[in-house]
């Protein structure tokens, strides 16, 4: 069946957060963005309109909706601010998910409440100075049990979500044996458990990245998340499911160029007419706007695959490499279009332009989805 | 308690509204449909009230099937259940109209309050709440920015030029809200989950008891002769500062008798 139609539900929801985006987010973010501060009083509101749980079941403090849920809203904030969107992503998509699909019954009853309602954030400590999606030959991070606890060593780069006030903790993955990648919960606060500075970003100046170091970090035993040496093969479906999502917060930075291009080219006037009566601009806003309506299809069609249990990995990767795309050449059209007003910070394209960049190079780099697609045709390089 | 939240479906603030020629009465299906703005801040303190001192809480609506958007949005937000009181013959009601109606589904709900935005965006008469309160033979607490209840007796701060009165009746009661009294939630995906199996009575004029002859455009006591456009807004007058520019802009806003 070929249906992209929305459900009056996925609708009404897309519908809230789009506002929720333009009366909330919008009045404030620049000046946070610009500062450098995290949007704590959105993120709060935010967990009240219940988005840190759309995926997760009403037992768990969740709002008994689906991924694609997620993806909505990250669209609707991305058309706004990526900061807060990517702040969603990561609490959701990398910081519950994994304890929601591989934690135990108690780890689930302890900590997705909190993280369901956005009272507290989780981040995921995949990402080393040495690499991120070489995996495991890039990976330093060691943990070995000792008298029942596990004993981490090791750092991790570029964390989302892992140093703000509210964050619990951090689901750390490591070496647990040759070769054998496990996850394992690492509160904040626990002792050797080093949460760095912020680092000066780019783009999503006002979301939180860490990098975290580990010296003889210890926690109890039943802080693995999931089976010994399934790391791998956990966080691969992490990193797919999260692929769609940044395709998502993709789309929504493309379309938000697309509304801010939209409004100004009516009203700005060169050579005696509004610039948007030359067919030079319409020409690059209507490519503006095929990019975003085609990878949101590329996304949409992904998160259909995933939600009917089928394969999704090729899909997922599309997406992401073809929103990431589209938002990037957005980006630097929409200031284009600006000129000079394009290249200041208080004008929300300057903001997405600094904002796309990431895009095509977390969750993967492109050159990675590009390695995915090639291989789910069937091209080894070994 | 049994509080009931009228709620007007208007349209949307952001998009062009215009009267239709024929009868001069509001095109509604040329724009999208919202929830009034200040029925948004009835429905959350409702909500708040709800959550306070038990009860339930009723959405009542008049107007078109597409007010049905609105209806739903109110019950995403945390309301109980609704009353869609919809008919054709009640297209082009006034505010007697319109009092007289939500009067008759008002009897059939019952209320211990009854709570709703001082005014509608579209025809901003603001007469509804004053008029319902006396066909109701209740108290009316107009233009709350604050609302209490303790026991069957209700106290509101009432803004007023000089800042505010405060006001006190006893339940049953009606109360029109102003935009200070709180911050209207988002509906969460939950609300939104839950709405779809919240009952929504629908009624015509002749459920609700309704005389057809006192409501509708042949009904109404108040009629709109003429219409016209808004002029277009004229440009700004750009004052350039030449040591001058303080003098220049106390001769315009003295021209506009602004000073």
């Amino acid at each position: 069946m070929i249906d992209f139609t929305l459900s009056e539900e996925h609708r009404e929801l897309r519908g809230s957060v789009e506002r929720f985006a333009r009366e909330v987010v919008a009045p404030v973010i620049g000046d946070l963005y610009e500062r450098g501060e995290f949007p704590y009083e959105i993120v709060a509101q935010m967990g009240k309109m219940g988005l840190f749980g759309l995926p997760f079941p009403e037992e768990y403090g969740g709002m008994g909706g689906d991924y694609f849920a997620l993806c909505l809203a990250l669209e609707e904030l991305a058309r706004v601010d990526s900061s807060v969107a990517i702040t969603l992503e990561a609490g959701v998509s990398l910081g519950a998910m994994p304890i929601y699909r591989f934690g135990s019954p108690e780890q689930r009853r302890r900590w997705l409440p909190a993280l369901c309602s956005g009272e507290r954030l989780a981040a995921f400590g995949l990402t080393e100075p040495g690499g991120g999606s070489d995996v495991p030959g890039g990976m330093r991070t060691t943990a070995r049990l000792e008298d029942g606890h596990w004993v981490i060593n090791g750092s991790k780069s570029f964390i989302t979500n892992s140093g703000t006030d509210i964050t619990a903790f951090t689901t750390v993955t490591a070496l647990t044996g040759e070769k054998e990648i496990s996850t394992i919960l690492v509160p904040n606060g626990t002792p050797g458990f080093t949460v760095g500075r912020k680092y000066s970003k780019v783009g999503w100046s006002a979301s939180d990245t860490r990098e975290l170091s580990l010296h003889d970090v210890r926690v109890p035993e039943e802080n693995l998340v999931g089976e010994r040496g399934r790391g791998y093969a956990q966080f691969l479906r992490i990193l797919d499911e999260g692929r769609i999502a940044i395709a998502a917060l993709s789309v929504g930075l493309a379309q938000g160029c697309v509304d801010e291009c939209l409004r100004y080219v009516r009203e700005r006037e060169a050579f005696g007419r509004a610039i948007g009566e030359y067919q030079a601009i319409q020409f690059k806003v209507a490519d503006m706007e095929v990019r975003a309506h085609t990878a949101r299809l590329a996304y949409y069609a992904a998160a259909a695959r995933m939600l009917a249990g089928e394969p999704f990995k090729k899909e997922a990767a599309i997406a992401k490499l073809v929103a990431s795309n589209a938002a990037m050449d957005n980006a630097r059209d929409a200031t284009q279009i600006f000129g000079g007003y394009g290249f200041m910070n208080e004008y929300a394209v300057g903001r997405f332009y600094r904002d796309a960049k990431i895009l095509e190079v977390g969750e993967g780099t492109s050159e990675v989805q590009r390695m995915l697609i090639a291989r789910s045709l069937g091209l080894s390089s070994h | 308690m049994n509080i009931v939240v009228c709620v007007k479906q208007v349209p949307d603030t952001e998009s062009p509204r215009k009267l239709k020629s024929d009868d001069n009465t509001l095109d509604r299906a040329a724009a999208d449909g919202v929830i009034n703005e200040l029925d948004e801040y009835a429905i959350e303190e409702a909500l708040l009230l709800k959550e306070a001192h038990g009860g339930e809480v009723t959405v009542l609506t008049m107007g078109p099937d597409k007010a049905t958007d609105s209806i739903r949005k109110a019950l995403a937000m945390g309301a109980d259940k609704a009353v869609h009181l919809v008919d054709d013959a009640l297209a082009g009601s006034d505010a007697l109209g319109t009092s007289y109606a939500i009067q008759q589904v008002l009897g059939r709900t019952g209320f211990d309050l009854v709570i709703l935005g001082a005014e509608s965006t579209d025809a901003r008469t603001g007469m509804l709440a004053a008029m319902l309160a006396e066909r109701l033979g209740v108290p009316q607490l107009s233009l709350a920015n604050k609302v209490e209840i303790d026991g069957s007796s209700i106290t509101v701060q009432r803004i007023t030029d000089y800042g505010y009165d405060k006001v006190e009746a006893s339940l049953p009661a009606v109360v029109s809200v102003v935009e200070k009294i709180n911050e209207p939630r988002y509906p969460s995906f939950k609300g939104i989950m839950a709405a779809k199996k919240k009952p929504v009575e629908k009624l015509g004029v002749a459920d609700a008891g309704i005389d057809a002859d006192k409501v509708g455009l042949a009904g109404a006591a108040t009629e709109v002769v003429d219409f016209a456009d808004a002029p277009p807004r004229e440009k700004g007058q750009i004052v350039t500062d030449e040591g001058d520019g303080g003098a220049k802009i106390a001769e315009f806003l003295a021209s506009k008798k602004f000073v």
